[in-house]
């Protein structure tokens, strides 16, 4: 149990899934103009990675035991594209407010590879249950914090700094992301993942 | 007659050349950046990260665009997502069986080309709307386009980080290696600059952010 708990604390501060392992960049750079769309899209991002990491494993073990584990790749996009499609519809009939705050996100995590790199990464480390769902969870939050981040930085930005043309946008993005991951470094050893 | 020759011509011109320069992928585009950065600490790993992309691009694109009257639109996505699965898996197995080294070190990162943003894209912007001639120019542009911007940044990264190229020593063995361009911060920087002198040389700013 105090392992599971070492590898929540981990995967959100020193091996963050957005930061250190460098996954889920696309809608990281395309949504984090503001920082309203940035929780919206965090949020949805922490339900989906949590329900498909928890759902995935035992189908994982399913296709172990019959000794496909090589399909992984298809069988794992497919609970993800299902998941999805059935959250939305669920959140949209039961949650319409929720829905408002971040449905609009939903499908866009489909091709979102934290999603994916969570469910493979669980397989390449062989965690056990309990341990999959504090990764899942933990990078989930780990992501949302790398993004409200990233937005609160590029909101100040925009206001206020004179950038080379050349380098706004898309560039100072980037550099600014650096930053942001040598601050993830420096809580290098808190815990130890693998 | 002549006409006729001279558009076609200019046709897979353009598409060849918005994917190697004018939309590269990655600089213009910034797209599939996660498997662009992760894995560009070393040339080698960049090199058949960059072949095995190419493969999957081709692969997917010229399938879609062989079958495209027969997908219906609403369920496009999912059919995409199943050939790229398909191709992917062959990599993975292509990689294990001949270059087990290779395999161990991109790690979870071969598969994740699955959600690689280039792939889907070049499927859904371009092969499913058009015929297989201009999609094979297309889809080959893309992975050249994808390939050399990481060779490039691994490139940078390899010699300062490690002090070799390709595995060779290049820099004197007094030269300082810098620890953070093997991690992620490094791949960040060195990518962010990259960016900033390819907008500045080619003139092609981001209007969005300067307006």
């Amino acid at each position: 149990m105090e392992n599971a708990l070492e590898i929540f604390i981990g995967s959100i501060l020193d091996h963050n899934i957005a930061l250190a392992y460098i996954l889920g960049m696309c809608p990281l750079i395309a949504i984090s103009t503001n920082v309203r769309n940035a929780k919206g899209m965090g949020l949805a991002v922490v339900f989906v990675v949590t329900l498909t990491g928890i759902i995935n494993y035992p189908i994982y073990l399913l296709l172990q035991r019959v000794g496909v584990e090589w399909l992984n790749l298809l069988v794992f996009i497919i609970t993800i594209a299902a998941t999805v499609q059935f959250l939305e519809m669920f959140i949209d009939k039961f949650f319409p407010r929720l829905y408002n705050s971040f449905g609009l996100f939903l499908p866009l995590i489909t091709v979102n590879c934290v999603v994916l790199g969570v469910s493979l990464f669980f397989v390449n480390r062989s965690y056990n249950f309990v341990q999959t769902a504090a990764f899942s969870f933990g990078s989930g939050i780990g992501w949302m914090l790398a993004i409200i981040l990233l937005a609160g930085v590029r909101e100040k930005m925009a206001k206020k700094s004179d950038i080379p043309r050349g380098l706004a946008g898309k560039g100072i993005t980037f550099i600014v992301l650096g930053i942001l991951a040598l601050a993830v470094i420096g809580f290098t050893g808190l815990a130890s993942i693998q | 007659m002549k006409k006729l020759i001279r558009m076609r011509y200019t046709k897979w011109f353009n598409v060849s050349r918005d994917g190697l320069s004018r939309n590269n992928p990655i600089v213009i585009g910034v797209l599939g950046i996660c498997s662009a950065l992760a894995i560009t600490n070393r040339v080698d790993n960049a090199l058949a990260m960059g072949a095995a992309v190419t493969f999957v691009i081709m692969g997917s694109s010229l399938i879609v665009s062989l079958i495209r009257s027969f997908i219906p639109t609403r369920v496009r996505m999912i059919t995409y997502m199943v050939i790229i699965a398909g191709l992917v898996i062959i990599v993975q197995f292509f990689l294990q069986a001949y270059f087990p080294q290779l395999y161990r070190s991109l790690g979870a990162y071969v598969g994740l080309i699955i959600t690689n943003c280039i792939v889907m894209g070049r499927a859904e912007a371009f092969a499913v709307k058009n015929p297989v001639k201009y999609t094979f120019f297309d889809s080959l542009a893309n992975g050249i386009g994808y390939t050399y911007i990481l060779v490039l940044i691994a490139a940078v990264r390899e010699v300062l980080a490690f002090g070799t190229l390709l595995n060779y020593q290049v820099l004197p063995d007094s030269f300082p290696t810098w620890q953070v361009m093997a991690i992620a911060p490094g791949g960040f920087f060195v990518l962010g600059i990259l960016i900033w002198i390819i907008r500045d040389l080619t003139k092609n700013y981001d209007e969005e952010a300067t307006a």
